[in-house]
């Protein structure tokens, strides 16, 4: 596997420095060899390669059984014969050898058993006449024997004669959904991580809350723009409120709470320091109460997605995660296992990378230069950090879901190394076509194409974790969620790299194609994971549930809410860029949108209200969890 | 050997030190080289104190997030710049905000609303910027951006003085005649800002070239094809509908109704398409129109105007291109 990839990586590489110099001069002439569209061909051809190989083995495996079948037919042919009689052919030919007991032998050759047995006699010099007759009996018996319903005394009333039974049930259940396994195991863990892994995912259940009623409050502005008049609900002011709650407040407050959990559990070692943990949860708190409050009195950083919030505010987030950084490699450091478990690899390098990205974001560059570190920022602030992140997520809590090993280790490796090296370098895709350097350009639409092998390497390893277990997956309201997460993180990102391209470019760019993008990713991979990640946990940690039919709605509304979304922003998005490219007057662009920003706003909702249950969940576990801990106190 | 499953510090080490070389590379050295190389353009201006801080309304509102300002180097954003962007445009408007404030990210990602690279070419109107942002569907009927109240103040009828701008706001959308609507300072600033924005032109020609498009522009409408011209109605609803409206019935007090208008129905059409191509202020009570010499072609006037003379019941013969044609070719005579 890690051979084909290494192969995979060089071909790209080695196709990409004559498009890198062929590019200065671009007409409709070079569309064909434009980096975006030989990416595609490259990846048609890996496909038509990995179709045919699978091909060429199954029609070879194909040919071979057709052989093995056939020769084997010789032999067995006749002996199958004799077990596929049904029962009343047999009962002819016993009848017929019965009445012709006293005819000679020849005459029943010829006349009344079937020739098969004839031939059988001829080959098989085990059998004679009477072998088959045994033979036909038996198989007789087995095939009329039919059950009598009181094999097992069952035409006896029950009777409890010991009083061994102490609970008797007679809810049948409901057609409508099915039962889940409950959660069994109660892990034993330091009731200190447990407040801080239950305060962390609580706080980012409020900011979910928050963000995404923001969220859902300026998607309806798309359809009714004059819903209010006041300045700090403005729609300039409020995008960047609802894009940061739900980035720092929601997916980095969940990520880091549940980090804690799996780095303590996968080192065998308590957390370093549990103080430190609390002042970088309010410090991150505090970042989003101040942030939010600037923009909404229209104090802005610059407009750049992800970093609105001034540096003096962004400064507190940065300290938070120094020292979540420093918690976490401290507790790596003094692990009781000799091997790094991979998640921790991710964990570590997500936040290590994050605070690289977020100082080099707020470096003061100007003109054009802000641009491209804007680029790089806002890219790199998802890939190395939130995606980085739940995958090492992921990496743990996926195997311990299914209780078996992640299919493979060094895939993760793999994975993690190619993040690494190809994500870095992809941030100008968000400017194709801008004055931006054309070789920058270049670089990041060619490496796009290159973050095909960690998200393949990734999903792979996921599906294959997952094979052979798909029964459990109905069976648990844990796995569901994991796996639409790994479904969308192997959509979402390639998706992602195709738009990168500049063909694709042409005609998405800039249209609300990228805002269903954005949550394909940060909605469909990010907080599915998570979802799954935290349903996974808190009953572990707690021993208590919230009732499943809560978590089946949440679930359901989530992921039919995303798909009314993502479908009618894409759709919508794509006739915008069309009706673009045909030169039609401007406002037509926002005239045809108008179905497509309604149908969003009812797929908002549905997600809107999914996360109402979920936090719902989430206070029933901690109140249970909340009382039990005072009486066992 | 290093084992990076056993050993967590070489593993932070190779982290940290392969990342930071791959950000240095690929966003520190590309960036610091584009901030020390650009220039200013030579015909490009700095700021004035007004502009810059309309700019930093523009920023604190958020215009960015729906407003673009990059003509791409393809085809279909050849309708917002004469010419696709370049680095050196960006060199005044993209300097560091305040203290606080980085240097603004006005290229934008999404185009909402339209691109802004030369809204001060394409509108140039005090009047319509100002009626525009109190509430964009006054000149705009179907626009969904929010209006801006909150930069304007209603003050009492009385206590209006001269220094105050008051706006015309048609009574559909404020029905107070003890009030008016004037604009602050803020709001000023702001217009003087998107006023600002031009495309500057290069000195020598070599700017560089758009991509063609995908598919080449069907030909025209039905009504103008026989004289191989454009869709005029397009064309109106692009440049012209926002002041003029697409019932051709402008605005009272802003934007001059072109139904029944003598100049549109006149069969002398010199004088409008004089008009059409030096722009016009010569009524008080009007706003004035900017001049579309630069922005459109000869075809492109000729179908506009014979939209305007044969729609919303005028009846008006059409125009040819050669119209067009002769009267840019005479104004060029007067002005050496």
């Amino acid at each position: 596997m890690k051979k084909h990839l290494v192969t995979i990586i060089g071909f790209l590489l080695f196709n990409s420095s004559p498009i890198i110099a062929q590019t200065e001069e671009i007409n409709t002439d070079n569309w064909v060899s434009s980096p975006g569209v030989i990416g595609t061909i490259i990846l048609g051809v890996i496909l038509l390669g990995i179709f045919t190989l699978i091909t060429v083995i199954k029609t070879k495996k194909t040919i071979h059984t057709y052989y093995k079948i056939s020769r084997l037919k010789n032999i067995t042919t006749i002996e199958e014969d004799l077990l596929s009689l049904e029962i009343p052919e047999i009962g002819q030919i016993l009848e017929n050898r019965k009445k012709t007991e006293k005819v000679s032998l020849d005459e029943i050759e010829k006349n009344l058993i079937s020739p098969y047995i004839e031939q059988l006699i001829n080959i098989s010099s085990r059998l004679d006449h009477q072998d088959i007759d045994e033979i036909l009996n038996e198989r007789y018996k087995v095939l009329s024997y039919s059950l009598q319903q009181n094999e097992l005394g069952s035409d006896k009333s029950p009777n409890d004669d010991k009083g061994m039974i102490t609970y008797v049930n007679n809810d049948l259940g409901n057609p409508i959904y099915d039962d889940k396994r409950s959660e069994k195991i109660k892990l034993k863990t330091d009731q200190e991580l447990v407040k801080i892994v239950i305060t962390y995912i609580g706080a980012s259940a409020f900011w979910l809350i928050l963000g995404t009623l923001i969220g859902q409050y300026i998607g309806m502005k798309f359809v009714w723009p004059e819903m209010d008049t006041i300045s700090w609900l403005s729609f300039g002011r409020l995008r960047p409120v609802h894009t940061n709650t739900v980035f720092w407040g929601w997916a980095s407050l969940a990520m880091i709470g549940l980090g804690y959990f799996v780095i303590s559990r996968t080192s065998n070692q308590k957390i370093y320091s549990t103080k430190l943990a609390w002042r970088s949860f309010w410090l991150i708190n505090a970042t989003l109460v101040i942030g939010n409050i600037c923009l909404m009195v229209g104090i802005n950083n610059g407009g750049g997605e992800y970093r609105e919030y001034i540096w003096p505010v962004m400064l507190l987030f940065a300290i938070g995660l120094i020292i979540t950084a420093i918690n976490y490699y401290k507790t790596i450091a003094t692990r009781k296992v000799k091997e790094i478990y991979i998640s921790n690899w991710y964990i570590l390098a997500a936040c290590v990378w994050t605070i690289i990205l977020s100082i080099i974001g707020y470096l003061p560059f100007t003109g054009l230069g802000e641009t491209i570190i804007q680029g790089y920022y806002m890219h790199q602030g998802v890939g190395m950090w939130f995606m980085t992140f739940t995958l090492g997520l992921v990496y743990y809590f996926l195997p311990s879901s299914l209780n078996k090993p992640i299919y493979s280790y060094s895939l993760g490796a793999l994975a993690f190394w190619t993040q690494m090296l190809f994500y870095t370098l992809i941030g100008t895709h968000h400017f194709v076509f801008s004055p931006l350097p054309w070789w920058l350009q270049t670089v990041a639409i060619v490496f796009s194409a290159g973050m095909f092998i960690p998200v393949l390497a990734g999903t792979t390893n996921f599906l294959l974790t997952m094979k052979g277990s798909f029964k459990s997956i109905g069976d648990s309201y844990v796995l569901p969620f994991l796996l639409v997460g790994v479904i969308f993180y192997f959509l979402g990102s390639t998706q992602g790299s195709f738009q990168a391209f500049r063909f694709t470019n042409y005609v998405w760019h800039f249209t609300d194609f990228n805002v269903a993008h954005s949550h394909l990713t940060m909605y469909g991979i990010i907080s599915f994971l998570l979802w799954g990640s935290i349903y996974a946990l808190l009953p572990k940690l707690t021993g208590h549930e919230p009732k499943q039919i809560n978590i089946g709605l949440h679930f359901w509304l989530a992921f039919v809410g995303l798909i009314i979304y993502m479908f009618s922003l894409m759709i919508g998005g794509t006739e915008k860029g069309l009706s673009w490219i045909e030169e039609e007057a401007f406002i037509n662009s926002v005239k045809l949108m108008a179905p497509y920003w309604l149908w969003r706003a009812v797929g908002g909702s549905l997600m809107f209200l999914s996360h109402i249950i979920f936090a719902l969940n989430i206070y029933q576990i901690y109140k249970k969890w909340s009382i039990n801990k005072i009486e066992v106190q | 050997m290093i084992n990076l499953h056993k050993d967590h510090e070489s593993l932070l080490t190779i982290i940290i030190v392969v990342f930071l070389g791959l950000s240095t590379v690929i966003a520190i050295i590309p960036a610091y080289d584009m901030q020390e190389k650009v220039t200013p353009l030579p015909k490009g201006l700095d700021l004035t104190t007004s502009e810059r801080n309309g700019l930093k309304i523009y920023i604190s509102e958020g215009c960015a997030a729906c407003h673009t300002q990059q003509v791409r180097s393809i085809a279909m954003d050849n309708k917002w710049g004469k010419r696709p962007s370049i680095p050196s445009d960006y060199y005044y408007s993209k300097q560091r905000l305040s203290f606080l404030q980085q240097s603004p990210s006005i290229l934008g990602s999404e185009r909402t609303g339209p691109d802004l690279t030369s809204v001060g070419t394409r509108q140039p109107s005090d009047d319509w910027h100002l009626l525009h942002l109190y509430n964009p569907r006054i000149v705009v009927k179907e626009s969904i951006m929010p209006g801006y109240s909150w930069l304007f103040e209603k003050k009492k009828k009385s206590a209006v003085s001269e220094k105050d701008v008051v706006i015309n706001v048609p009574k559909e959308f404020m029905n107070d005649d003890k009030y008016d609507i004037v604009a602050t300072k803020e709001v000023l600033d702001l217009v003087a800002y998107l006023k600002s924005l031009k495309q500057v032109d290069l000195y020598n020609t070599s700017s560089p070239e758009f991509i063609p498009a995908l598919t080449k522009k069907e030909a025209a409408s039905i009504a103008n094809e026989a004289n191989n011209l454009p869709d005029g109605e397009q064309l109106y609803i692009d440049k012209c509908s926002a002041c003029h409206q697409l019932n051709g019935e402008g605005l009272g007090g802003a934007f001059p109704s072109l139904k029944g208008s003598p100049i549109v129905l006149d069969e002398n059409h010199d004088l409008m398409i004089q008009i059409i191509l030096q722009g016009y202020d010569a009524r008080a009570e009007y706003a004035v129109m900017p001049s579309f010499t630069d922005q459109l072609t000869d075809a492109e006037i000729a179908a506009i105007a014979n939209h305007e003379k044969t729609s919303w019941g005028n009846k008006a013969p059409t125009i040819s291109e050669e119209d067009v044609k002769k009267v840019r070719e005479y104004l060029k005579t007067l002005t050496p």
